[in-house]
Formats: C-alpha cells, structure tokens, sequence
C-alpha cells in the first residue's frame, strides 16, 4: 500500500512560512503574550522598577476586600450595559422604525439623531460638561435648579450615561434603518392582508427577519459599555462616582502610581468579563446555525 | 517584611517589553529637543541634556531664559507635557533619561533615589549648601542622607482673599480657629459663600487635609502619617477630620462638581470670601486685579504647634543615574542654584518665589513678598500631601477617599477604616 502524500515545493514551504509565520508572530506578539503577561503580573506587586515579586492572588484578595473603586467600577459598568442595552438600543430601534416610516422631515430628524455619532466620546464628555457644570451648566442655567450634576455621586452616572446614550442611540438607528429598509415589503403587506395589526407586524414578522442586525447592535453595545472610558476620563478623570473597570485599570498601571500588579489584576477581571460574553454569544451563534 | 519568591526578571520581559511602549511614546513624544537660542558654540563641557515638564507658556519661557545664562556647556531642553511626564517618569527614568530632569522635592524625591534612579549630587551641595535655609536642604537629602535634589522655585499655599471686599465689609483676618469660625460665620451673614473649595481634580481637598492636620497634629505627625508610620484609625486623625466636617457648611456646596479655576474665579468675583490654595491661584485673577489680592496663613488650631508648618511644594532639578554627562550636569545645577537665575524665573512667573536664600527679593511683586515673608516664618515646609507620600496611595488611596469625604462628610470612621486598610496594603 503506498502513501499518498503531497510534497510540499520549497517555495511552497517558503510561502507558508512566512505567510503563516507573519500571522502567529503578530497574534502572539500582539495579543497572546501581552494577554499572558497581564495575567502572570497580576499575580505580583511590581511596581515597574523594583524587583518582581509572587505575591499569588493578594491582588485580587486586596481588589475584592480594600479597594472601594472596585466594587463602584463593577456596579457602573454592571448599569452602563443595562442602560444601553435596555434604554438606548431600544430607544434607538424606535426611532429607526418611526423613520423608516418615511415622516416629513424624516431626513432632518435622521441627521439630528446621527449626528452625535461623529463625535468622539471624549468631545461628548467636554459637551457634557458645558451643560451639567452647577456653576456654568446650561442645565442649571435655565432651570434655575442648583444641581451638582456631574459631582454628586448619587447622580452623576446617569447623567454622563444619558450623554453616552446620546450618541449610543443615533448609531443603533443607523443600523437599524439600513435593516429595516432591506425588509422586503411585501411581508408587511402579507402580514396586513392577514390582519395582523400594526405592532403584531412589527413583532412576529419584520422583527425577526432582523436577526442579524440584532446580532451586530447586541455585540456592539456589549463592546460600547464595556471599553466605556473617554467620556468619564474627560469629565472627572472616572473618579468619584464615575469608576469604571477600564479607568481603574488606566489610574492604577499608567499613572505615576505605577501598581502594575496590582492594575493588571484589574484588567484580567475585565477580560474573564469580555471573555464571558463573546464565548455566550459564539457558541449561541454556532449551535444555532448547526 | 516577610520575604517573597522572587521571579526573574526576563521570564516577566515580555510584560515589560508591553507597558514600555507608552514610555517611549512619551520619551520622543511632544517636545524636540530645541537648542538653547542665541548661540551656536558651547562650553568646555559638552551637551547637557535636560528633561522639562514646564510646557506651559511662562514656565517654558522662564527655563529658556535662565538657560540663556548657562556658557559652560550646551544644553539641550526636551519639553514633554506636564501630566504626561509626572505619569510617565517611572519608565522615563528606567529608559534612556535626559542627564538634567525636572522633578519635585521631599518624599517624591527619596522615592526615585532610593530605587537608584539618580546622581548622588553631594559635593555640588558642599558648594551651593551655603544659599539654602536647612529646610530646603532637608527637603533635597534622599533616605541615605546624600542630596540627590537642587530647589528651583516655590510657592506657598494659604488662605486667599480680596483685599477691597474684605476692607468694605470690614473683615480681619483671624488668628485662631475660633476667629476664623467667627469670620465664616459672619460672611455667611453677609450673603456671600465664606470658603471657596472645589475637588473635582481631586487634589486641591488635600491642601485642606494638611494643613488641618499640621496645625491639629504638627508638623512631624503629618510626614510620619504620610510616610505610613501611623495608623489613620488614631483619634488624631480623627479629629482632623472632626475639625474640617465643622467648617463644612462654610464651604461652596458641589465642590466635586467644580475646578480650582472656577473656585478661583468666583474669588475674584467677589462671590466668595476666601480660598485655601497655592499662590499659583493669581492665575485666575486679572492683571488689574492682582494687586487686591492678599492672604494670610491658615490660623493656629493647636497652640502646641501655631503657624510653625505650611505646605510649601518645591520644583527644582535632580540628575539622573544613567546621564551620560555628568560633569556638565552638575555644572548646570550650579548655575540653576544661583539666585540670580531664579530671579529670572520668579520675574517672568509671578506665581513662584526663588528657593536660593541668596535671591534678590527687591524686583518682587507685592504678593511675592509677602508670601517670601510667610515662608520665613515657617519653621517647617510640607511639599503637599501627593509629594510627601508614595505615589500609589496619593492617587489610587487619598484621592478617592478625600472625595468621598467631602461628598458624605459625616462618614468618617468607616472612611478611616478604609483608608487604613489599604494603606497596610501598599505600605508593607
């Protein structure tokens, strides 16, 4: 019995060498080992000059017991998910079929709702600013209310989620538009033919043929509030009440602080949270299509 | 200190090799290394490379223009933004570091030259030792007690007002904490706001802290506190905290929400009486203006301590480990030492006063000497609490939990607890 085997040509061999070997050196320069370095100095309190020292999982003991930034950094980017995902998405789904209804000046609202969307998170947190500040804000200016929006504690995340849900609204409506306007029209007619009503429409017929820009708005709000970061830096640099996991990180390992163990306990926290996520929505994705 | 497993350094190089790229990022970042003007030939003693963070306009000009003055090497000036450089001096320091750098004096000093980060510049002390008061001389010795640090420029910090609104309402400024009660007291009366505070950038709340803690606790209490040596459970901290919640409803409310600038602002617009800040507050104020401005040292608490202790932060100039000319460094921190080249700078930078005793103080403006007068009779000089501790627990410890104090300013023992307990963590 002979063996079939294919033979490679040197150049062949070449090809894939390099082709291949790009792509591994890349991911693993690039992502695998700087994945595996943060977690590896998580386990230890280096400071970025001294020796590097196994300190186990004090860090996380530490995180989890003496670290009050900890458990408000979770709780707001726990609520920042729910405020897009169950407001701002939703919301934004409604404006997408209220336009898609062709309204007069449909246009002009279209341009006002996506506008924001051009705007770095960042530049909304400085609009924010302009009108929340208690002694300079518009917010207070015109109502004549005395609000410390942006530094009471109690509310200053749901008045910066609101701006982030500002622009989180106009970028799902754009998506949604574009799918609602590739629904095919004659199922909404079917359906009216049927006597279904306008919302019974809505839901059991053209909301389902959506499903694949579900899927896209869902990954993209899940990625929207977890890597949410510029918008706290620029209001308050995400200290007091604006915490999230991406700042802490940032505070503890870039600042002059320097608690790179310690920051990378964080940030791995923050990755099993991404990792939680992605490996939900992959393996829901593969079984169903199976 | 119980000891731990040590891991290798290059098993771990990878994850150095990753959190380096923004050290590079910030070494060549903003600022290209820009030939002092006006001459094109230099000294015996080659280029002296220096790393400023003074980016601003004044502080910048003022450099370029001491600099000027320097004839026995060529110095090479690379400007990189100021929060940029102070977040990035630990992987600045630990890469390829300018020979000259500009850093802060106390506790942030001791912190690099103990890690062997910089030049042991004692014999240029035995010659510039002379120009200098013993606290600044103290402020510039590392743990070891050689002197790694040359004091530039200063300013104090102190209780602020307008001179012409508190000469219309007829105010004094008070000697005692009872006085100053008082005085609130009868602003509040008065309509206007008595203590002007702001927090949002986190750091200005610690001005209050350490002075409410030097004048309650003094001045050796405070650097051993800050130094992790005593416990923030202690009922002397307490009643620090005890103290400031009492001046609390003097304070403008939604003070998180609020920058030193605007707290600065409503100042000088005669909406608030007072404000406890670094004289770099004149900033805020109108050239016009400046004049009306005036201050006076935060009162005696404690009469076992007085007024003896103010905060007082030093900027000057260290060298460091790896510098590549250190002859012509130390050359320049000799020229830098001199009062004549800090008279140049606290001219241009009306916010600063020259460390150099041997300063000429006659080109002063009247608010520059005045606060040369406090200064003189201070016996001690805190450099403000995020330089007289570790970086950690400033940033990542003190910040957060001053804000929560001053946004719930009735929670303190379970705050102390807090604080305690994660100052164990970083100090051990």
């Amino acid at each position: 019995m002979t063996v079939k085997t294919r033979r490679y040509s040197a150049r062949d061999v070449t090809v894939l060498v390099i082709g291949l070997g790009m792509a591994v050196i890349v991911n693993v320069g690039l992502i695998w080992g700087p994945t595996l370095a943060s977690a590896a100095l998580s386990g230890t309190d280096w400071n970025g000059i001294g020796p590097i020292e196994w300190v186990g999982g004090r860090n996380y003991h530490d995180l989890a017991t003496a670290y009050p930034p900890f458990w408000s950094a979770v709780r707001n980017n726990v609520l920042w998910l729910g405020f897009l995902g169950l407001v701002a998405t939703p919301f934004g789904l409604f404006c997408a079929v209220l336009l898609d209804r062709r309204l007069r000046l449909s246009r002009v609202y279209q341009s006002a709702l996506y506008m924001p969307v051009v705007l770095s998170l960042a530049v909304v947190g400085f609009i924010a600013q302009l009108v929340y500040s208690s002694d300079y804000g518009v917010l207070n200016a015109v109502t004549g209310l005395t609000v410390d929006w942006l530094g009471d504690r109690s509310i200053n995340i749901w008045v910066v989620m609101l701006a982030a849900g500002w622009r989180h609204v106009g970028y799902v409506m754009i998506i949604y538009l574009a799918g609602l306007k590739a629904v095919d029209p004659a199922l909404k007619e079917a359906a009216a033919i049927d006597g279904a009503s306008e919302a019974q429409a809505f839901f059991r017929v053209v909301f389902p043929t959506l499903r694949p820009v579900n899927v896209i708005v869902l990954v993209i709000t899940v990625i929207e509030a977890l890597r949410a970061f510029d918008i706290v830096y620029a209001v308050n640099k995400g200290r007091n009440g604006l915490e999230l996991l991406s700042v802490l990180v940032t505070e503890n390992i870039v600042g002059e602080a320097s608690r790179i163990g310690f920051g990378s306990a964080i940030a791995v926290i923050l990755l099993a949270t991404s990792l939680g996520f992605i490996v939900t929505y992959l393996s829901q994705l593969f079984k169903e299509e199976r | 200190m119980d000891r731990r497993m040590p891991i290798s350094r290059r098993r771990l190089l990878l994850g150095a090799a990753a959190f380096g790229v923004p050290a590079v990022l910030a070494g060549c970042g903003s600022g290209s290394p820009s030939t002092a003007p006006g001459r094109s030939s230099g000294g015996g003693l080659g280029t002296v490379t220096i790393g400023s963070n003074a980016s601003d306009e004044v502080p910048k000009k003022a450099l370029e223009t001491v600099l000027k003055g320097f004839t026995q090497a060529v110095p090479k000036v690379n400007t990189v933004d100021h929060n940029t450089f102070q977040e990035n001096i630990n992987r600045y320091l630990k890469g390829t570091p300018d020979d000259v750098f500009t850093w802060f004096a106390g506790y942030r000093m001791q912190f690099f030259a103990q890690q062997g980060l910089a030049t042991d510049i004692s014999d240029v002390w035995q010659e510039i030792g002379g120009d200098y008061t013993q606290a600044f001389k103290d402020q510039s010795t590392g743990i070891d007690g050689k002197q790694y640090f040359v004091p530039f420029t200063y300013y104090p910090w102190a209780v602020f007002y307008r001179k012409s609104l508190w000469r219309a309402k007829g105010y004094e400024p008070p000697k005692t904490l009872d006085e100053f009660t008082a005085l609130a007291r009868r602003m509040k009366a008065d309509g206007l706001v008595p203590i002007a505070f702001a927090d949002k950038d986190g750091w200005p709340a610690m001005g209050t802290f350490d002075i409410l803690n030097m004048r309650t606790n003094g001045y050796d209490f405070h650097i051993s506190l800050m130094a992790g040596k005593e416990s923030w459970t202690d009922p002397r901290v307490k009643q620090v905290f005890d103290t400031w919640r009492g001046l609390m409803e003097f304070h403008q409310p939604a003070a998180l929400g609020r920058t030193w600038q605007e707290a600065g602002q409503s100042l000088a617009q005669k909406k608030t009486g007072m404000i406890l800040l670094g004289m770099f507050v004149a900033q805020q104020f109108p050239e016009a203006d400046r004049d009306d401005l005036d201050f006076f040292t935060f009162p005696e608490i404690n009469p076992a301590y007085g007024t003896d202790s103010i905060d007082a932060p030093i900027d000057g100039y260290m060298i460091s480990a790896k510098a590549r000319n250190v002859d012509g460094a130390k050359a320049l921190l000799r020229h830098l030492a001199k009062g004549s080249s800090q008279n140049e700078a606290t001219k241009l930078d009306p916010g600063t006063l020259a460390a150099s005793s041997k300063a000429d103080t006659g080109g002063y403006s009247a608010l520059q000497k005045r606060g040369a007068e406090l200064v003189s009779q201070a016996t001690h000089l805190a450099q403000f609490l995020d330089r007289d501790t570790r970086p950690d627990f400033a940033s990542t410890v003190m910040i957060p939990s001053l804000q929560a104090f001053v946004g719930k300013p009735d929670e303190i023992d379970s705050l102390l607890v807090s604080i305690e307990k994660q100052k164990a963590n970083l100090f051990r």
